[in-house]
């Protein structure tokens, strides 16, 4: 019961990141119909942000966090304006080979004018503290993890829910032409997307940077590929069924870690990716099914 | 006005004119251009050709929100009211381009208008039946005040009696002295209705007169419209 308690806890905490990603890679596929694939980088940009301000500026991770979401909102919006912005409207394929192009620019740029290899910084002392809580032994990194996240859901649900700006963002998520019909502003509504979507994996990028107290040009790839499999966990386009499916994916690596058996521990992921192409033999759409609106 | 998709021509060389505080209704049959017709005034979709003059203004391919500034409001074909919003967001969404404070008074008048509505605001608009999701498109058009009303096939879908309300909102928005350009299926129904009519076929106008002259007119109803005269 103890380590099941743990094992629990471990997952939510990893699937938080997922699920911070994954909502992200949502809103902007709600708006835009586009499985963005530059989304990694903003994490790569926001751990960079983070090793930029500890050259600067020293240890102080309070200013360290602010810096790295400022860094991945600003340079979500600019891959808007730049270069999703010019395409808007053209075929999917268009779309995805656009967002390929940037991730591949972005990594490229890292790469050249910094360096191949990772920069490091130290990461915070408590990362690799520990707390008993009823007897269960919990990383504190975990709880931290998982209260920002949750902190972080709460904080834009409600802008989401009784603001235009989020009222607009749902609907255009629905059917992009009806909001437009309404006089809801197409450039704004997809900055806005972007903008979140930077914002959020601007605090996925910090809780990575610090557990791996490192940023690398590639460093974006693995969160992304899980974020885009939690995405379709829970249902393509569906926000809520992003952040499920990201703390089900989290969870998921977690169980499968603690329940195989040792010689087939290297094979976690491979179970983990069984078990979701079995969930969508039984639901093709995930967990929850969008209806959308096809475009005029 | 010419509308072109790829190599397929929507509209071609379509002309009409809606006067102010007029009902003008346009019919044809499927595949006509009627909704094409609609995609091109609000700025959906841009003409190939021809210009789209808002009391003397070209407003052509101007973004259906700028548009809807000037007063131009479209009740899309099939509603397209948003299912997983509530009917009041619906509706809040639809006061998009009002200050805030207007948007909310708007919204106290149009659900007094439409009592149904007030009474489901907080549901989800997925789960109103047909008839009052198509009165919470309208209503939802209504927010901005527009001058010009555009309905696409307003009564598609509905039963008997939801279609009679339909028509009646529309003879209540008349009253009000609203100019409205309707395009629907149910010719006999919106030729009674409209004091101009259109009618359209491949792309083209091929008929235009009073909606009582082209009511009567048995050869229009055969020929045109597959119906018997």
């Amino acid at each position: 019961m103890t380590e099941l308690a743990q094992n629990l806890v471990d997952g939510l905490g990893r699937g938080s990141i997922y699920a911070l990603l994954a909502l992200g890679l949502a809103v902007v596929f709600g708006v835009l119909h586009l499985l963005n694939f530059a989304h990694g980088e903003l994490v790569t940009v926001g751990a960079y942000a983070t090793y930029a301000m500890f050259l600067a500026l020293g240890g102080n991770w309070w200013v360290f966090m602010p810096a790295a979401v400022l860094a991945a909102t600003a340079t979500a919006v600019a891959t808007e304006i730049v270069a999703f912005r010019r395409v808007r409207g053209a075929s999917p394929f268009t779309l995805l080979l656009t967002s390929f192009g940037l991730s591949v620019l972005i990594q490229a740029g890292l790469r050249t004018f910094l360096s191949d290899k990772g920069r490091k910084f130290p990461k915070p002392a408590w990362v690799f503290d520990s707390v008993q809580v009823a007897g269960v032994r919990l990383e504190v990194y975990d709880l931290v993890t998982l209260t920002v996240t949750l902190a972080v859901l709460v904080g834009i649900l409600w802008p989401l829910r009784r603001t235009l700006f989020g009222i607009a963002l749902r609907a255009a998520a629905e059917d992009f032409d009806a909001a437009r019909l309404m006089g809801v502003q197409a450039d704004r509504i997809l900055t806005g997307a972007f903008a979140l979507s930077g914002f959020l994996a601007g605090i996925a990028a910090v809780l990575i940077a610090i557990r791996l107290g490192e940023a690398k040009p590639l460093m974006g790839l693995d969160p992304l590929l899980k974020a885009i499999v939690a995405t379709i966990i829970g249902g393509l386009g569906s926000m809520g069924g992003a952040v499920i499916g990201g703390f089900a994916l989290g969870l998921a690596e977690v169980l499968f870690r603690a329940w195989l058996p040792d010689d087939l521990k290297g094979l976690t992921d491979g179970f983990v990716f069984a078990a979701i192409a079995l969930l969508l033999v039984f639901r093709p759409h995930g967990l929850i099914r969008v209806v959308r609106a096809e475009r005029v | 006005m010419t509308t072109t998709y790829g190599i397929i021509t929507g509209l071609r060389d379509a002309s009409l004119r809606i006067g102010a505080g007029e009902i003008v209704a346009v019919v044809g049959p499927n595949g006509a251009g009627k909704s094409t017709l609609l995609a091109s005034i609000v700025g959906l979709v841009r003409p190939a050709a021809g210009r789209v003059l808002l009391d003397g203004r070209d407003v052509t391919g101007w973004a259906p929100d700028r548009l809807l500034r000037r007063g131009v409001a479209l009740v899309p074909e099939r509603r397209r009211i948003f299912t997983d919003l509530s009917v009041l967001e619906n509706l809040l969404l639809g006061g998009a381009v009002l200050r805030p404070a207007t948007r909310r008074a708007r919204v106290a008048e149009l659900l007094e208008l439409f009592p149904v509505l007030a009474a489901k605001r907080a549901e989800p608009a997925g789960y109103l039946s047909g008839g009052e999701a198509q009165q919470l498109a309208i209503a939802r058009a209504l927010m901005s005040r527009p001058r010009l009303l555009l309905l696409d096939e307003p009564s598609l879908g509905l039963a008997p009696t939801l279609v009679d309300l339909v028509f009646d909102l529309i003879a209540r928005l008349r009253a009000e002295g609203r100019t409205i350009l309707v395009v629907e299926q149910n010719v006999r129904r919106v030729l009674a209705l409209a004091d101009r009519g259109y009618v359209l076929r491949s792309g083209r106008v091929t008929d235009t007169g009073t909606g009582a002259a082209l009511a009567e007119r048995g050869d229009l109803f055969a020929a045109y419209l597959g119906e018997p005269g």
